[in-house]
């Protein structure tokens, strides 16, 4: 299997060069008019052929990798490395990317299946594809160079054949950590596919906006990969690495969430270019960032660079990634300049009060906030230049620094839909903030009645209840501007046809999915924002609990139960069985864990986790007092968390509905009904 | 007597209040401070969350922290004192000295003037169209409409 496997990646290979080349050439002959043996139509033909074979060589090497690990093949040296017999199925197929070469082929194999999916639908605009599969085997070319000479997967032990392996990661023996890698890398390399298309039509002065068209729900569905991926890795952090929190400011974590800011930066400002001709140069350079970004967050991960816990082990690779992101930035920074002039704006900005400026100053917080995590993270390595030293750059930063910048992005998710394409007037203005915020003021007045001191920041430096009341504050102002921009819609079409107000909604948003779709995703991120907010009310402690003794926490009484210990041919646990009371009725029993793995010889959490709307009781196994043997228990009450996952639950939904196309007024209008007047009046104000 | 007493209850109140306050304080301070370091072990954890098994480092360091407390020391020397005995990487964020300033000042600055410059160019690209009289309902009218209903709605 190893000898197919790496026979597999080298025809993968000779393949995507094949597709880089002939296309290039099939290309070139086009715009020149030269012509050769071959016309450049069978030529292209041949490479987009040749661009599908590289998916199933890049299948074939992945597939004899897993092949590898379910048969325990430790003459593989990656499967020696990250595999053992005891390995649960499940987990054995996780090893794919749970190590350097492994997590390349994954992005090798993905984006052949993207570049697969582009080819197959290559007759939405044939030449624009050609250029997009040209430009994306490139990509697939230097990813598989890596993989052939410098981060082998199918590289053998040399010597002896160890029996058994040495295990995988156990912070990666969860089920989590089975969807949450391929979910971030669908992400990662999603990006590729807009890049090649921008890149193209900028390369072949492509004209209209039809390339917008095409790579929409491509974006989209990447930027939704990305977001999966990010919130699954916070919530793994979050059961596993058992410190109570999902979000430590680690370079792997900022490495994510930077093309995660410009992605959607650009997902925004296409907008203005479909509608109103506006900022090509500027979408352009945001999808050339996005994916330089996720580049460069491979960089981060694999080379050293940075120190984190998530990180790859520090090899030489990092050189070919510097390399590749240059080359990428000449590319593109040459193709602009020789092209820009077929960039101009069509129109220009008429009002600072505009859905268009509301759009400008988005973008722009969103830039701030992915230069704030790209300038913490480097810092370090600037600060060694410069000082001779290293500092570290963490989570009290970004308190500072990036959080109001989200709040800040979080006010705009909230004035944006109320302004007006073009200018909006003082009277509209008026008339559409009033109710957003009145609810404001009396949200403000609720939290602080409830306990929040937002003015204790000028006291006793306590940034949380700030930031908390205002993240309060802003989200009922977003919700209320959101549901009053569903209810007039909604109480238009409900006067003319009659139907009840839900049913109205949901034809409102059938009639134009992306803009009610993108408000069900604005609502997902409020809901998002208040679940962050409520770190800043986080209790913990941390208490001996022997046989049927007790410990408060909140509304909670924690009795442990009992406490044991026990092993299988995987771990060793260690484990306390708590009944947790809420007055005198018994709620739940958890049983937190350590556990201990043969094969690597590392032990690993277990949270045992009683999750409410109001805050999630966190309990975490934290070892034994060596003189009596009874566990330490370390409990805390953390407010708030379960709205993050309902809030991306949300986020996915409202992707969702924007990505089905619209109901067509006139099918709209046959059905129901509608007077004309009326399908005129629910878009009065429209735009996303 | 009577009255001696009284003063002295009232005097035990503030003086149960003051340390209690004191203690609240402290409590308080040690949170905070354990949440400005990072553990010497490397595992790239805040000190006060650091929850390995057996870690050589952070419960020295969290020893270290109560007594520099009990003593007396301020926030900035404690910090000053563990960034001497372990290096500067033990600090979570960088103090705000010399080069590491930049660290702290570079993103809102940079963000202050992307404001400004965006309400700059803004102003600049603005058309100050002059009222045009409204059209009859013509041909052209109708074209306008359409175009305007197209930018309008996707």
């Amino acid at each position: 299997m190893p000898t197919f496997g790496s026979f597999a990646l080298l025809l993968a290979l000779a393949l995507s060069g094949y597709t880089l080349l002939a296309g290039a050439v099939a290309l070139r002959q086009l715009a020149t008019g030269a012509r050769g043996r071959v016309s450049p139509e069978r030529l292209a033909e041949t490479g987009r052929r040749a661009g599908i074979g590289s998916f199933v060589a890049t299948t074939a090497a992945a597939f004899a990798l897993v092949w590898a690990a379910f048969n325990n093949d430790f003459s593989v040296a990656y499967i020696l490395h990250h595999s053992n017999r005891a390995l649960p199925g499940p987990y054995k197929f996780a090893a794919l990317w749970s190590g350097q070469e492994g997590s390349l082929l994954l992005w090798a194999w993905l984006l052949s299946a993207y570049g697969f999916v582009l080819r197959l639908r290559h007759k939405v605009d044939v030449k624009l594809t050609a250029y997009a599969s040209a430009i994306l085997a490139g990509v697939q070319v230097f990813f598989l160079l890596l993989l052939n000479f410098a981060a082998m997967p199918f590289s053998l032990v040399g010597g002896q054949v160890p029996q058994d392996g040495f295990g995988l990661n156990p912070l990666l023996q969860y089920p989590e950590m089975v969807i949450h890698p391929p979910m971030l890398y669908l992400g990662y390399v999603g990006f590729a596919v807009p890049f090649a298309f921008a890149l193209g039509a900028l390369m072949m002065r492509y004209p209209g906006e039809k390339w917008i068209h095409i790579t929409r729900r491509w974006t989209m569905v990447t930027w939704l990969f990305l977001t999966c991926g990010i919130f699954l890795g916070a919530h793994w952090a979050y059961s596993v690495l058992g410190w109570g929190g999902y979000w430590g400011w680690d370079p792997v974590e900022n490495a994510s969430l930077m093309p995660w800011l410009t992605g959607t930066a650009f997902l925004h400002s296409v907008m203005m270019q479909e509608k109103r001709g506006m900022m090509k140069s500027w979408n352009v350079w945001l999808i050339f960032s996005t994916f330089m970004l996720a580049i460069f967050g491979t960089l981060l991960t694999r080379s050293g660079l940075v120190s984190s816990v998530h990180a790859f082990a520090q090899s030489s690779i990092g050189t070919w990634f510097w390399a590749f992101l240059v080359l990428v930035l000449g590319v593109c920074l040459f193709t602009y300049i020789l092209q820009r002039d077929h960039l101009k704006a069509e129109n220009k900005l008429e009002s600072l009060v505009s859905r268009e400026s509301s759009f400008l100053f988005n973008n722009l917080v969103l830039l701030a906030a992915c230069f704030t995590v790209l300038w913490g993270t480097l810092f370090p390595v600037l600060s060694e230049y410069v000082q001779g030293n290293r500092v570290t750059v963490g989570a009290p930063f970004y308190n500072r620094v990036a959080v109001p910048i989200g709040l800040f992005l979080l006010f705009l998710t909230g004035i944006g839909p109320l302004l007006a394409w073009r200018s909006s007037s003082f009277r509209s203005v008026r008339k559409n903030f009033v109710l957003p915020l009145i609810a404001a003021l009396v949200t403000a007045v609720v939290v602080i009645a409830c306990g929040v001191r937002p003015w204790e920041i000028f006291t006793t430096n306590d940034q949380g209840s700030f930031y908390a009341f205002f993240a309060f504050v802003l989200g009922a102002m977003v919700v209320t501007a959101i549901g009053s921009e569903f209810m007039r819609g909604a109480g238009v079409i409900s006067r003319h046809t009659g139907q009840s107000l839900f049913a109205s909604v949901v034809q409102l948003t059938r009639r134009n999915t992306r803009r009610y779709g993108g408000y069900i995703v604005h609502f997902g991120v409020v809901v998002i924002f208040i679940g962050f907010a409520g770190q800043a009310f986080n209790q913990s402690k941390e208490q001996e609990l022997g046989f049927k003794q007790s410990v408060n926490m909140g509304p909670y009484r924690i009795e442990c139960l009992s406490f044991s210990q026990d092993s299988n041919a995987n771990y060793d646990t260690e484990y306390a069985l708590l009944d947790v009371y809420r007055g005198d009725k018994k709620v739940t029993q958890l049983a937190p864990e350590k556990r201990f793995y043969s094969a690597s010889q590392q032990p690993s959490t277990i949270v045992a986790n009683h999750s409410t709307l109001a805050w999630d009781l966190y309990v975490i196994y934290a070892g034994k007092n060596p003189d009596n043997g009874q566990p330490i228990i370390k409990i805390f009450l953390n407010p708030l968390v379960a709205w993050i996952w309902i809030g991306v639950g949300i986020v996915v939904f409202g992707t969702a509905v924007a990505l089905v196309p619209n109901m067509t007024a006139a099918l709209a209008a046959s059905r129901n009904r509608v007077p004309i007047a009326a399908a005129e009046a629910v878009p009065a104000r429209g735009g996303d | 007597m009577r009255g001696m007493s009284r003063i002295g209850r009232v005097l035990a109140v503030v003086l149960v209040a003051v340390l209690t306050m004191g203690a609240a304080d402290t409590a308080k301070r040690y949170n905070d401070l354990g949440h400005k370091m990072m553990c010497a072990c490397g595992c790239g954890q805040i000190l006060i969350e650091c929850n390995h098994l057996g870690c050589p480092d952070s419960g020295p360091m969290l020893d270290e922290l109560r007594t520099a407390l009990a003593g007396g020391a301020s926030d900035n020397a404690i910090l000053t004192a563990f960034e001497d005995k372990y290096g500067p990487t033990i600090l979570a964020a960088p103090m705000f000295t010399k080069f590491n300033m930049l660290a702290w000042i570079v993103p809102p600055v940079l963000f202050l003037l992307g404001i400004a410059g965006t309400v700059v160019l803004v102003r600049r690209w603005r058309i100050r169209a002059a009222a045009v009289p409204a059209k009859p309902r013509t041909v052209e009218f109708q074209a306008m409409r359409e175009r305007i209903r197209r930018e309008t709605q996707l």
